[in-house]
């Protein structure tokens, strides 16, 4: 995505600056030969950020495919070249659900669609609904602009770990608010192991996440002109009815980016169930991320643990291209 | 995208150092060179309250040893949750200390991968012979048959420290030699509130420290001698189940206490919630929390019956710090020296008497200053029933496997639903088939 976005700009900006084509142009850039100005300037731009691309994702990615295919574990980090290939072997035990190994993938893939569901629709609905509350002026406003964006500038580790204070059982707030004061449960829960632990977990995920989905939606709120809510109120419509039928209508390119964003870092979401519950996640908890971090870090299976990657990004990549057509696809007829 | 960011981090390390390396694939197997023998670069474990508290005790030392040899030691001290990882990534690219500190219980482990220098006999003997340590500790460097890959630095074991007033407030007048006089005396300490034992269910080190003890004396050891996993063994199984039981059947261990990581039942125990916890030299955290000495006890751990000893009568792991030298080192003889002066009767004096831990340097440790009631229960244990972990490379693995399903267990008791022996072994034939290789 960032990559498209990056590209276009770039092209358009050197396109501005060739197009121009006069002596002003040419006293500026003396040392540059036409054809290279006319013809590989934007390449020549785009150069830099080819080159960290590869570095930064190409060569890893492709190192970790080769990794997948062979068999690395301990013995071979030493001399990581000489890893017997082992064919798809990897992949088999990655998929293979009657296994443990294969099953409790599986689980933990399962376990982090039901977390990515509920963590991102409620984040983007609070996102929305705070956008749209404050979309009209008031006395406070920008304080309350600020202050909502606070978990969103917080450092991960500092906030989560925070939480993880919160929920403990005997000394934590959470339960001193629910049981102590409120008398809502019968006595202290755990949030941080057995079955709450996924609650936990997605109401930390909401709370980080939905301050940028506010930031965005904002963003895509002033481009709303304010002459359809005025005539729409001239025509009788209440706030459900301009909310239905011009805000959302409206936001619908921003909440399109927007949600496939937060699809893509909640279902890879390490930091979150890393600082909360350590290297190993309750099982309600077990999100795929944490889950291939222990097949490769922590118990060293490498190999394996890059297969499960691979797998993983096959699947975001599918997720992401079905997304993207039919929300294209969508914008088209809208157009037409 | 930050799909495969796990592997790409090490990925993109091996990249680099391919691209630094020439494209070697690894480092050399060699055993070493002297290229640069004026400097040395050290990564110590983190052993004392902080970081900055550890450079201040190493410095003086490193200055000493400079001294004496001209060669400088750039020290750099590692916190104990990132040093496995660290470890790792320096194996990978080849680029390490020279010398550094190991977990003794990932000795096996990084053995297999090759990278640290064997401590053959010539190697021992240059730094004054293989005898001079205690053969426990010696035993804790590496797997059985090879030579070790590191040499012993500080020892430590596990003792049962109970609060002397909360015995005196309940009629007990010595601390329980066994597990069923353990059980007992809990129960009589666990009421208003208070408990009698502390446990930290969510670490994972800890869960494998406890029944790993546990299971020495129902005679399982969780590998055979081929080095096959028996996780699901019958003395596995029952020792497994006892320690549970102590919080799901005798409920002696606050339900609270399942979800401990960072140290909590220390601190209940130095606040007196809990009466007695199982811990390694525990002095110096219950003085940062303001117990006196005079507050707390020192008890050898319980066995079944008897007293502690060897095999079924084993009551704690050899649990302690290693030092070993990175074969790709540039300074072979200088690393070699350097753990010779770590290792040497005046340092192994001076540092452990600092870290409250045990030398595991036979001369060293018959000094007065580890004779104190607390220091020689753990001194004794290490030197008469205390058992290396399993010295075997997917010992790393084993921790993670087993120490999940036990925290697991320890959720299910705090949640009241049953602990039985077929759910604990359920539970632990589940860690034993993840276990690949």
């Amino acid at each position: 995505m960032t990559a498209t976005v990056t590209t276009d700009s770039l092209t358009e900006k050197s396109d501005r600056v060739t197009s121009r084509g006069s002596g002003g142009a040419r006293r500026r850039l003396p040392r540059i030969p036409d054809r290279i100005r006319q013809g590989g300037l934007p390449y020549l731009l785009l150069l830099p950020a080819v080159l960290l691309e590869l570095l930064v994702h190409v060569i890893p990615m492709i190192i970790g495919i080769v990794m997948s295919f062979r068999q690395f574990t301990q013995f071979y980090i030493n001399n990581w070249g000489g890893a017997p290939w082992s064919g798809f072997d990897n992949y088999k035990i990655a998929v293979d659900v009657n296994a443990p190994i294969g099953e409790a993938l599986l689980h933990s893939f399962f376990v982090t669609c039901v977390f990515t569901f509920f963590a991102v629709g409620l984040a983007w609905l609070f996102g929305v609904a705070a956008a749209i509350m404050l979309q009209e002026n008031f006395r406070g406003r920008g304080f309350l602009r600020a202050i909502f964006l606070v978990p969103y500038a917080l450092p991960v580790y500092a906030a989560v770990i925070t939480w993880a204070f919160m929920f403990q059982r005997d000394n934590g707030l959470v339960n001193h608010v629910l049981h102590d004061q409120l008398g809502i449960t019968d006595q202290p829960s755990f949030w941080l192991i057995g079955d709450n632990s996924i609650y936990a977990l997605i109401i930390v995920s909401v709370w980080k996440g939905w301050p940028f989905a506010f930031l965005i939606v904002m963003a895509g709120l002033q481009n709303i002109p304010r002459e359809l809510y005025e005539a729409a109120s001239i025509d009788g419509a209440g706030i459900w009815q301009q909310i239905r039928k011009i805000t959302l209508p409206s936001l619908r390119p921003v909440n399109q980016v927007l949600v496939l964003v937060l699809f893509l870092w909640t279902f890879n979401d390490f930091n979150t169930p890393y600082v909360l519950f350590g290297k190993a996640a309750p099982e309600n908890a077990d999100l795929i991320s944490i889950h291939i971090y222990q097949s490769s870090f922590v118990t060293w299976n490498f190999g394996t643990g890059s297969a499960m990657s691979v797998l993983l990004l096959l699947f975001l990549l599918v997720v992401t291209a079905v997304y993207l057509f039919i929300t294209s696809r969508g914008r088209k007829g809208a157009d037409a | 995208m930050r799909t495969i960011r796990a592997a790409a981090a090490v990925t993109l390390a091996i990249s680099i150092a391919a691209g630094v390396t020439g494209c070697g694939g690894g480092t050399s197997s060699g055993g070493g060179s002297n290229d640069s023998p004026k400097t040395l670069t050290y990564w110590a474990s983190n052993q004392g309250p902080s970081i900055e508290a550890d450079k201040k005790i190493l410095t003086p030392e490193l200055k000493k040893f400079e001294k004496q040899t001209g060669i400088k030691v750039k020290l750099e001290v590692v916190p104990w949750a990132d040093l496995l990882n660290r470890i790792l990534a320096a194996t990978t690219s080849g680029q390490g200390p020279d010398v550094l500190n190991i977990g003794n219980t990932w000795s096996a482990s990084l053995q297999a991968t090759g990278a640290l220098l064997p401590w053959s006999k010539d190697n021992f003997d240059a730094i004054g012979g293989r005898d001079r340590f205690v053969d426990s500790a010696v035993a804790s460097a590496g797997a059985e048959g090879q030579d070790p890959a590191a040499v012993p630095l500080y020892s430590l074991a596990y003792a049962l420290y109970y609060n002397k007033k909360s015995f005196a407030d309940a009629g007990i007048e010595k601390p329980p030699a066994t597990w069923d006089e353990l059980v007992a005396d809990g129960k009589k300490l666990s009421k208003d509130g208070k408990w009698g034992l502390g446990a930290e269910g969510s670490n994972l080190s800890n869960n494998i420290h406890q029944t790993f003890v546990l299971g020495q004396q129902h005679g399982a050891d969780f590998f055979d001698a081929d080095g096959k996993p028996t996780f699901t063994s019958d003395g596995a199984v029952a020792a497994v189940k006892q320690y549970i039981d102590f919080m799901a059947k005798d409920k002696i261990i606050a339900p609270g206490n399942a979800e401990y990581a960072q140290n909590q039942s220390l601190t209940d125990f130095a606040k007196g919630k809990t009466a007695m916890v199982l811990w390694q030299a525990a002095a110096s955290t219950f003085a940062s929390q303001g117990m006196k000495p005079e507050d707390w006890g020192a008890a050898p751990v319980p066995v079944a019956s008897g007293t502690p000893g060897q095999g079924k009568n084993t009551n704690s792991m050899v649990a302690g710090i290693n030092m070993a030298v990175f074969k790709n080192t540039k300074n072979i003889d200088g690393a070699k020296k350097f753990v010779k002066f770590m290792t040497s009767d005046e340092e192994q004096k001076l540092l452990n008497k600092t870290y409250g831990s045990i030398p595991p340097v036979k001369t060293a440790q018959a000094d007065e200053a580890f004779s104190a009631p607390d220091l020689a229960v753990l001194r004794d244990t290490l030197a008469k029933s205390a058992a290396p972990l399993p010295q075997v490379p997917n010992e790393s693995q084993f921790e993670t496997a087993v120490g999940t399903a036990v925290k697991e267990l320890w959720a299910d008791a705090a949640a009241g639903r049953p602990v039985t022996t077929e759910s604990v072994k359920a539970r632990l034939e589940k860690a034993q088939q993840t276990m690949q290789q």
